[in-house]
């Protein structure tokens, strides 16, 4: 990018840009419940959601208003206080750290002829932001299974702390090795990386799939859902939560698989660059989407795994190839 | 086999035929070989196939395996034993039952209640016939012991009602006399079966 195309972040920009982000984004976490019913019934070869409106399209309305007006029952000896900020921060994290990741390229308003630069704010350190962001997230569990006053909860913070030790260390290390490619810890600078039209899993295979690997556990997607597992604990962490306490932490969850679709789009999957004959906002819109279906996928096609293999999985397994990947990285960057 | 061979507890004096199990990894290498062959078979690239190719059976090839229950029905089979229906005759369209009260002496819940009384013709006729589905556990022995398939069990296995009596009054299970046309015999125990015209003997009178 051009140091005179640098566009002029203005104050009113940016608060349109996190209102947009929060609208558009806990909208579609709230579809992607419906999605993922939906996924989830087809790949059983059922219907999922489908009398409420067309298609059970409008089944989220009807959640929604479930959610809204059910009672909001906090237990009698939990911690009142932290009960009850432990969602918000799962929510909140989960929105803060998209605003720090671009997801289209930067485009004009028609008519008005105003330039938008279409990330809310393009922090210099963008992956580190936002993966501490979402690492924060996870004390969103940890806090709810404590506070609760319950056992069930307690073991699910307990598999939160030892999931968070577990794939954390992979997720930077796994990351690690593009960003000695690129040089940068700006997602932009990963987006014009690639944009020769060579994507980094090309560069970086084994990187990309200890990152999804590691994306999966943070999110708690299927192969690593420990926290909330229904057949061994209950409800895990969201045991004793009802009403939007509850729907809180699950806007969380599906706004962070949306984060991980577009860190691997735009670290590895050639970000929001232009593909033959497809603009690049249908790209970064279609990979994030084939990412979400994978995470979906995934859950229909694998079994859980246990807290200790997951231990055993992570340090043992994937940080040494992340290790060995960084290693043989930085010796072709210094021969080549 | 006698005896003595199951109380023979000695593991391995026994002429067991072992089945050819993989053996377990023993030193380090061999476990690191094990984790590495697992790792790269394209076992769960299997799995992620498997549930794809449901999906795409469901969505497009019509194997979608969900009866959309109130809309649609699966077909019941004909023995099925659900509310009783009483049957008429298909000439004179008069009820079947000639009220004999066996069916009343062979619930084993005793549910069902009858009363008789001779008409004007000195011809048995049902006054009052109920049947109690509160105590009824549908066994089908009122059907089998019938002498004249006039009581059968019927199909109506939705049987969620405001009050019970909206079942079980003989009217209410009687075919309605426009639907005579339309009436089935049932398949179940008691009825005929299909062979029994071969099955008919002579009455052995020559003893």
């Amino acid at each position: 990018m051009d140091a005179t195309m640098l566009p002029e972040v203005t104050a009113v920009g940016v608060i349109i840009k996190a209102i947009l982000i929060l609208a558009i984004i806990s909208a579609i976490a709230g579809f992607g419940t419906y999605i993922e019913r939906k996924v989830l019934a087809f790949m059983q070869r059922r219907l999922g959601p489908q009398h409420v409106g067309p298609y059970g399209l409008l089944q989220l309305a009807a959640d929604g208003i479930k959610l809204f007006t059910k009672e909001d029952i906090i237990p009698q000896h939990a911690n009142r206080l932290i009960f009850a900020v432990a969602p918000a921060i799962t929510a909140a994290t989960a929105f803060i750290a998209l605003g720090a990741v671009p997801v289209f390229p930067d485009f004009t308003i028609p008519l008005v002829d105003v330039y938008v630069p279409s990330i809310a704010s393009d922090v210099n350190v963008g992956i580190l932001f936002v993966l501490g962001m979402m690492a924060a997230g996870l004390y969103g569990p940890l806090l709810a299974g404590m506070a609760q006053s319950n056992k069930w909860g307690l073991l699910g913070s307990a598999r939160t702390a030892i999931q968070f030790l577990s794939y954390e260390v992979v997720t930077g290390l796994s990351l690690l090795a593009p960003i000695m490619l690129v040089g940068s810890l700006s997602f932009v600078d990963f987006n014009n990386y690639q944009s020769d039209g060579t994507w980094l899993v090309v560069y970086q295979p084994v990187a990309f799939i200890l990152f999804l690997i590691a994306g999966y556990a943070e999110t708690n997607r299927t192969p690593f859902d420990l926290l909330e597992h229904e057949a061994e604990i209950v409800s895990g962490y969201v045991t004793e939560y009802s009403g939007m306490r509850w729907g809180m932490f699950f806007i969380g969850e599906y706004a962070n698989m949306i984060t991980i679709g577009i860190i691997a789009s735009i670290v590895f999957l050639g970000g929001y660059n232009d593909w033959w004959i497809f603009p690049g906002w249908i790209m970064i819109l279609a990979k994030i989407a084939f990412s979400f279906f994978f995470m979906l996928w995934v859950r229909a096609a694998w079994p859980h795994v246990r807290p200790d293999q997951l231990m055993w999985l992570c340090w043992k397994v994937l940080m040494p190839l992340a290790v060995i990947n960084v290693v043989i990285t930085g010796i072709v960057m210094m021969a080549g | 086999m006698g005896l003595e061979k199951f109380k023979d507890r000695n593991i391995g004096t026994q002429n067991y035929k072992k089945l050819d199990l993989t053996h377990p990894p023993k030193s380090g290498w061999d476990r690191f070989k094990q984790v590495v062959s697992r790792t790269f078979k394209p076992e769960l690239c299997i799995g992620l196939w498997v549930t794809l190719r449901e999906m795409i059976n469901a969505l497009f090839r019509g194997k979608m395996h969900t009866t959309q229950y109130p809309l649609e029905k699966l077909p019941i089979s004909p023995r099925y034993r659900a509310i009783h229906e009483m049957l008429r005759l298909l000439e004179s369209g008069h009820y079947r039952c000639i009220g004999c009260g066996l069916c009343e002496k062979i619930c084993i819940s005793n549910c069902i209640s009858m009363e008789t009384r001779y008409d004007e013709n000195q011809r048995k006729e049902v006054s009052e016939y109920t049947i109690n589905f509160g105590r009824c556990i549908f066994c089908g022995y009122c059907a089998e012991v019938c002498p004249e398939l006039a009581i059968v069990h019927g199909g109506r296995y939705e049987t969620a009602s405001e009050q019970r009596a909206s079942f079980s009054l003989f009217e209410d299970m009687l075919t309605p006399i426009d639907k005579l046309n339309l009436q089935k015999e049932y398949q179940g125990f008691g009825a005929i079966s299909p062979n029994a015209d071969d099955n008919i003997k002579k009455t052995p009178l020559a003893y």
